[in-house]
């Protein structure tokens, strides 16, 4: 085990993959003699050469052509696009060809490619660059949407989809670069599609997403100290989602908190509350609480940017109402 | 001429054109009696464009097509019969009847693939053309897009790219003065779209594209600059859509003198007349004769197949195992 931050874990699992596998490249804004905006493919360049890692364009729609057509012949790209926000500048290639062709075309092309990303409010960096879209990629059947929380699940969870078969959308968070925590040494894989309990409870299960598991152990604390036991999932990845772990726990705590950074109306939080709603009814003793982002532009100045996103005292106060 | 085809090769592409056309009409005529599903697009009159710039290309190298790409797949070499019946949604389709006439892809022909997305297909011939760069392969990739595909953002972003990064790309523009019902004149900043080329570091080349030694000749030489590992190059190709939009154009927006004056210049009489000349009218019949045998026996093929079975949607959105 090594001690490593979120972004040096990413980047232990690109070199590991890169000298592993000769097919895997790496391309996208500034990741080339850079090493990108968030340092994660430091150095690569220098390793692999400018043919397997490049410096592209600011041009996302052939960003995302590039990794389609590149993986169908052959290729495993793992191609960045900075932030989140920026996604949607190439939602019909991941819409219209990601997802289709390898369905379509059936056993004809595989698009074994990453596209990695990051969001998330909080930084300061106002309305375009700070937003939460997994649900809109989560909406997409033929994706696989990965979120993971802790730097050995970042090396793990991106092991798994640089050799996963299908395109999958690899969406990190800013505030989580420099988080550390114990990463293994070598060959690390974290199966894509299970959730994971971050701490046992069994009062209230809180299925949270990224950043916001972090907010919700936090509250777990806070709500410890108040008699109240929380169960803690990860969800890690959001589409295929492990539907069983996060029932399972709802069937012993018999109540709910989904929490996601995303907005809520149509966000990921109502699919996990209508999802649990729909198989786990009979178990609630309450209704299923939800929070998510509030539905509007994410603002610059910071008191009115962190009052859009959860936090530990929303997540407590949630809690709490709960367990009236 | 250099890059001419072989008299034999000639027939050849002569033959294919008369293919693609009978197939045109073949479908028309599905559509007529009802048994045909969706728009289908119809390229009459375009044929020597797909025909003649697919003619020199290998099994592994690849064409990336558009909406309107009958005459890139048969010059690619889907076959007829599996062609047809992936246009009438059958099983035995080359996607088993899950693409339609706008999605197909054949892996073994080495057409990856057509697209329903104006332009949309472009970013993903640059990244096919990639991967040939990066495993040091001599392949090119040969991408057909159209004057309306050539107003799109993803047009700008890929022929940028291509023309940076030197890839083994021929991008070939139909101009066939429509995208949709409206005229180029009303959609585009300049009428040739080969003007352009300068503006990616390419060379630009713009031939008369109903043309079938004029479009070989041209596609033969950027193909072998691709191969040599020179870069991408630009041809447009002026042609013209015969008849509307899709199967569901109800038309009249397209003049009669235009039309008329297309007409004359409809490249298989063009070719054939070449044919005649070169061959003698009876060997040219038969070529025509052998071509209806081929279309009738792929109409017959496609509404002989059975339909797909509903348990194919079981599989689920997955690939299994690894990449």
């Amino acid at each position: 085990m090594a001690e490593l931050r979120y972004a040096e874990a990413l980047h232990s699992a690109l070199v590991e993959e890169m000298r592993r596998d000769e097919s895997v490249i790496v391309f996208g804004e500034d990741v080339g003699s850079y090493g990108g905006v968030f340092k994660v493919t430091k150095d690569l360049q220098h390793e692999f050469g400018r043919d397997r890692v490049r410096d592209t364009p600011i041009s996302e729609q052939i960003i995302a052509g590039l990794a389609i057509g590149a993986a169908m012949m052959g290729l495993k790209p793992v191609a960045e696009i900075m932030y989140v926000d920026f996604l949607p500048l190439c939602l019909d290639q991941l819409l219209n060809q990601a997802s289709v062709l390898p369905f379509i075309w059936g056993d004809q092309i595989r698009l074994p490619l990453v596209l990695r990303t990051q969001g998330g409010a909080g930084a300061g960096a106002g309305a375009q660059h700070s937003k939460s879209l997994e649900a809109m990629v989560a909406h997409i059947p033929g994706l696989k949407i990965v979120m993971p929380t802790t730097p050995a699940d970042a090396k793990g969870l991106l092991t798994a989809a640089i050799r996963d078969p299908n395109p999958v959308v690899f969406i990190e968070h800013k505030f989580l670069y420099n988080t550390r925590g114990s990463v293994p040494e070598g060959e690390h894989v974290v199966e894509i599609g299970k959730a994971a309990i971050m701490r046992p409870g069994t009062d209230v299960t809180i299925v949270a997403t990224s950043r916001m598991v972090l907010e919700s152990l936090k509250a777990a604390e806070t709500l410890a100290a108040e008699g109240i036991a929380a169960e803690i999932i990860d969800v890690r990845t959001l589409r295929p989602l492990d539907t069983a772990t996060i029932i399972e726990s709802v069937q012993r705590t018999h109540r709910c908190i989904v929490v996601n950074e995303g907005w809520r109306f149509g966000g990921y939080g109502a699919e996990l509350a209508a999802t649990i709603g729909e198989l786990a009814f009979g178990y609630l003793d309450a209704p299923i609480a939800r929070l998510g982002a509030l539905d509007m532009p994410v603002p610059y100045s910071q008191p009115l940017e962190l009052a859009t996103i959860p936090n530990p005292e929303k997540i407590v106060i949630a809690a709490r109402n709960l367990m009236r | 001429m250099q890059n001419a085809p072989s008299p034999e090769q000639h027939a050849l592409l002569y033959r294919k054109m008369k293919i693609v056309r009978l197939l045109e009409e073949a479908i028309g005529k599905l559509h007529r009696e009802g048994k045909t599903r969706g728009p289908i697009h119809r390229c009459d009159g375009q044929e020597a464009v797909g025909i003649g710039a697919t003619a020199m290309l290998e099994r592994e190298d690849i064409v990336t097509s558009s909406h309107r790409g009958h005459a890139h797949y048969i010059g690619k070499g889907v076959a007829t019969d599996r062609l047809m019946a992936e246009i009438m949604g059958r099983a035995t389709g080359t996607c088993r009847g899950r693409g339609g006439h706008m999605l197909v892809a054949d892996r073994e022909a080495g057409m990856l693939g057509g697209c329903g997305i104006v332009g949309g297909a472009l970013p993903l011939a640059v990244g096919q053309a990639l991967a040939f760069q990066v495993q040091k392969k001599a392949n090119v990739v040969v991408a057909f897009y159209g004057d309306g595909a050539a107003q799109i953002g993803a047009c700008h972003e890929a022929l940028n790219v291509a023309g940076l990064w030197k890839l083994p790309v021929v991008f070939v523009c139909e101009h066939n003065e429509y995208g949709l019902t409206v005229p180029a004149r009303e959609q585009s900043s300049v009428s040739d779209i080969v003007l352009r080329a300068a503006g990616y570091g390419m060379p630009g080349e713009m031939i008369d594209g109903n043309d079938l030694l004029a479009v070989h000749a041209a596609t033969s030489r950027a193909v072998q600059r691709a191969r040599r590992g020179e870069g991408s190059s630009l041809i447009e190709a002026k042609t013209y859509r015969l008849l509307g939009f899709s199967t569901s154009d109800v038309g009249g927006y397209q003049p009669a003198s235009e039309l008329a004056h297309w007409a004359s210049r409809d490249p298989i009489p063009r070719t054939r007349s070449l044919l005649v000349k070169t061959m003698g009218e009876r060997h040219v019949a038969a070529l025509d004769a052998s071509a209806a045998e081929e279309v009738d026996a792929a109409v017959a093929f496609a509404l002989a197949s059975p339909l797909p079975s509903i348990d194919e949607l079981d599989a689920g959105e997955y690939v299994q195992g690894t990449a």
